[in-house]
């Protein structure tokens, strides 16, 4: 028997039967299973592909939200700052327009007190001028009630009027 | 000193129960045993499958003979030609050049073989390799038509195994031999081609009924793989691969008058599925050859008494769990290197596309 001498028989169901189960395994079989491995690995593929860009967005935010937090921080500070700015100039701003206010009652009451004191003066100079008329009216009247009383003070005016530059006597 | 022990126990263990069984036997069949009777007988053809024997009487599954002689058409059971049987001028040859095979006598008296296409002991053993790995690939594949893989994980269990296997062969061997361009058109029949092989080197180890046919240690068997590799390589070559045999790019006197080169290339063709033929052959052949033989070495030393056939007992079963182990092995390696180097002469012949790709 020989070994290596290949027998028609066995060559000729070999091509059959290897044939056969090459068809049906190369339509039905491998083709599906690879193709649903192929399909599978790549949803596993997206899917990580979508859990790294989901991750990359999730550091995004935080670092978005780590910023907004940042600047409304420093938001509330310069607000802060501005408030304490205005609040200081403004009680100074007041402060001044009060000082403004004293000063311009203050002057404007002294200004009445002047006023009213001047014409307290004009009205005690007119009192005092009418007093003195009439006191002096009173005294003409007595001096004059006779006449040589009458006489003497023609004389000292005619002589008044002669000199004039002799000061007045009776002012 | 523990598994020497062991070793020991056995033998004075098998030397004290053989006497009553080398009594029964001795003088009888095992006195003088053909060895390479034995071997060839297991490793080659034939036309029943003998399966074992029982008091004496063999027992063996007859398959069917188809046979064209000069008389036409035959188709019996092989269990008609047992024993020397003539059936309708056909019978086995004893001895000569046929040996083994269904002859007949032509017109003038010699021996002369008919076209044959006998449903052998090898061709039940493809037919029930192809069966089985159908179901498998089938099962397998079934699991992927029930279930939405893009939507459900991973199979678990039988269809989980294979999918590991075949994904293995697709991305380890086909993939990076062949080329990512065109390893999709070559995958079934690389894939068809590993699993066929690797089952059939499988089953060829297990040494009763269903398997221990030596089918990819039949020349035949690969000599097909090999001639399907063949057409694989060559029926889709590109431009380039073509060129390189009938027009290499040498000095002129080298190919013009005396086509040196071509030859050179042609036996490259050639020797190419040959090698692939003869590794697969030579290796699960020898694999057969050796287990064969060790057991053989049991009933060899019959006659040189209890003692040294105990001892070599022990010894040659040891050696057979060794070898049945190696084989193992290599029914995985023969069918790995058999598929890698198929994918890889086929993307040898499409490396012209690959050079366009990488320019």
């Amino acid at each position: 028997m020989n070994l290596m001498l290949p027998d028609t028989g066995l060559l000729f169901w070999m091509t059959i039967i290897f044939a056969i189960v090459f068809f049906i395994l190369a339509k039905f079989g491998f083709p599906v299973i690879t193709g649903m491995v192929e399909k599978r690995n790549k949803r596993i593929e997206d899917a990580l592909s979508a859990a790294r860009k989901a991750e990359d967005a999730l550091a995004h935010l935080r670092q978005e939200q780590e910023r907004i937090m940042d600047e409304t921080r420093a938001e509330q500070a310069r607000l802060l700052q501005e408030a304490a700015s205005e609040r200081e100039s403004m009680m100074a701003k007041s402060r001044d327009e009060a000082r403004i206010e004293a000063a311009s009652i203050i002057a404007e009451a002294r200004q009445r007190i002047q006023e009213e004191k001047e014409s307290a003066l004009r009205d005690v100079r007119r009192e005092v001028a009418m007093m003195s008329v009439s006191i002096a009216e009173k005294i003409v009247r007595k001096d004059l009630a006779t006449e040589k009383g009458q006489m003497e003070l023609i004389d000292r005016l005619v002589s008044e009027i002669k000199e004039p530059n002799t000061p007045d006597v009776m002012n | 000193m523990k598994p020497i022990k062991i070793i020991l126990f056995l033998i004075v263990l098998f030397s004290w129960f053989h006497p009553l069984y080398a009594e029964d036997v001795s003088g009888r069949q095992y006195d003088d045993i053909d060895v390479g009777e034995i071997l060839f007988g297991h490793v080659g053809d034939s036309y029943g499958w003998h399966i074992t024997e029982w008091n004496g009487q063999h027992i063996s599954i007859p398959l069917p003979c188809i046979v064209r002689s000069s008389s036409g058409w035959h188709c019996f059971m092989s269990s008609r030609l047992e024993h020397g049987h003539t059936y309708e001028g056909l019978y086995i040859a004893q001895e000569g050049k046929y040996e083994g095979k269904i002859v007949e006598h032509s017109q003038d008296g010699t021996e002369v073989r008919p076209f044959d296409i006998s449903i052998t002991k090898n061709v039940a053993s493809l037919i029930f390799t192809a069966v089985l790995l159908i179901i498998l690939v089938l099962l397998t594949a079934r699991w992927y038509r029930r279930h939405d893989a893009s939507q459900e994980g991973a199979p678990g269990g039988f269809a989980g195994l294979m999918e590991l296997m075949i994904m293995m062969v697709n991305d380890e061997i086909i993939k990076p031999s062949v080329g990512e361009m065109h390893y999709r058109k070559y995958a079934p029949y690389l894939l068809t081609a590993f699993f066929f092989i690797f089952l059939c080197n499988l089953l060829g180890l297990v040494p009763f009924f269903p398997g221990g046919a030596n089918v990819t240690g039949n020349i035949a068997v690969t000599m097909m793989m090999a001639l399907f590799t063949f057409i694989a390589i060559n029926l889709f070559a590109d431009r380039h691969y073509w060129k390189e045999i009938l027009w290499p790019d040498v000095p002129l006197f080298l190919k013009f008058p005396i086509p040196i080169m071509q030859t050179i290339e042609l036996f490259g063709l050639i020797s190419k599925p040959f090698s692939l033929m003869v590794r697969l052959f030579a290796n699960i052949m020898a694999g057969h050859m050796m287990v064969l033989g060790l057991v053989s070495v049991i009933f060899v030393t019959v006659k040189l008494g209890p003692v040294i056939n105990g001892s070599m007992t022990v010894i040659a079963m040891l050696f057979g769990l060794v070898i049945n182990c190696l084989e193992l092995l290599v029914a995985f390696i023969q069918a790995y290197v058999f598929t890698m180097l198929s994918a890889v002469f086929i993307g040898m012949a499409h490396q012209g596309d690959a050079h366009k790709e990488i320019s």
